[in-house]
């Protein structure tokens, strides 16, 4: 049976949050099974499932070249913004 | 009929069968489909408490005694809700029949004159629209699906429609709470939960069983053999420790 992983959004205004997967024959299936499994207590407003086999993941050898990035740039990083407290869900 | 004998017998019907769904917990096809079934027994099991907390207000008994203290003659669920269905095929067909039954009864139930059954039906149709659309899945994907699901699903129709009858068979004595808009009138509600059903069974190339029979009595406490020992094993633990806590 195929996987799908399972992405629920908590609230509005917030985005999809993958949050497991599950197995089923189908994407209605697996969408109800994702309702019966990880938002029957309130946790979310909205269901995405996909099937596992369509995403395209990086590979344990990209490691370094996707994530290793040169040091001594720090004109890079975000972080000389002073965020305002009405921005909520950084 | 008392108003508060239909909030029992309405009671019965979601307990009786939250338990039968409750019993295919760790049996299901896979583990995703046992937490399903389990979920939805226990939509029932909450509808049950809600149906029997009420008929406590009424003058009724607790709900332990409800559940617990009472002997199938007692019992005055329909008989579809007390079927064993041990085949998963039969498990999907009942719960298909009885959520389509669901969805229009719940509907006008929470139009009824009683404003307490009212609220109750409110809460439970949303709950019997989601369960329609699961178990209406499953008719499609049995149904049409392989040689042995179809054969299994179209047997299943054939042993159970006998038992869709009763869902709409008039009850002498529920008629005075019909009569003022208590309770809906059951009977008016084959033509659209008919139309219903047959529209998904088509989808299934399921054919409706053209069977010319049909039971009742579960209004009157007249039930099938298989309700007893159902009853024997859930209240087991109960009568044997009477006013036990946890």
């Amino acid at each position: 049976m195929p996987l799908f992983e399972v992405f629920v959004r908590p609230r509005r205004g917030l985005q999809h949050q993958h949050a497991g997967s599950l197995r089923a024959e189908d994407a209605e299936l697996a969408l109800q099974y994702a309702r019966e499994i990880y938002t029957r207590r309130r946790e979310g407003v909205s269901l995405w499932v996909v099937r596992s086999s369509d995403i395209t993941a990086s590979q344990e050898d990209d490691a370094p070249a996707f994530f290793d990035p040169a040091d001594g740039k720090p004109y890079r990083d975000a972080t000389f913004y002073e965020l305002p407290n009405e921005v909520k869900g950084l | 009929m008392s108003l508060l004998e239909a909030v029992v017998g309405l009671g019965d019907d979601a307990l009786v069968l939250g338990q039968r769904l409750a019993a295919w917990c760790g049996k299901s096809p896979w583990l995703e489909e046992d937490l399903a079934m389990a979920n939805t027994a226990l939509d029932f099991l909450g509808r049950a408490r809600l149906l029997y907390g009420y008929a406590g207000q009424l003058g009724g008994c607790d709900e332990d005694a409800y559940a617990f203290q009472r002997d199938a003659r007692a019992f005055t669920n329909l008989l579809i809700y007390e079927l064993p269905c041990a085949d998963f095929a039969s498990a999907c067909a009942r719960q298909f029949l009885v959520d389509a039954f669901d969805a229009l009864h719940l509907e006008q139930l929470s139009a009824s004159a009683d404003p307490d059954l009212a609220g109750i039906a409110a809460k439970a149709r949303k709950e019997a629209l989601y369960h329609r659309r699961r178990s209406a899945a499953w008719m499609v994907r049995l149904g049409d699906g392989t040689a042995e699901s179809r054969r299994r699903m179209q047997q299943a129709l054939e042993d159970l429609w006998g038992y869709q009858a009763e869902l709409f068979a008039p009850v002498e004595a529920e008629a005075g709470l019909v009569a003022t808009g208590v309770l809906p009138d059951r009977a008016a509600l084959r033509t659209p939960w008919l139309e219903s059903v047959t529209a998904t069974l088509e989808e299934a190339t399921l054919a409706p069983p053209s069977a010319d029979w049909g039971v009742d009595g579960g209004r009157q406490g007249l039930h099938t053999e298989h309700l007893a020992p159902m009853l024997a094993e859930m209240q087991h633990l109960h009568r044997s420790h009477p006013g036990a806590r946890w």
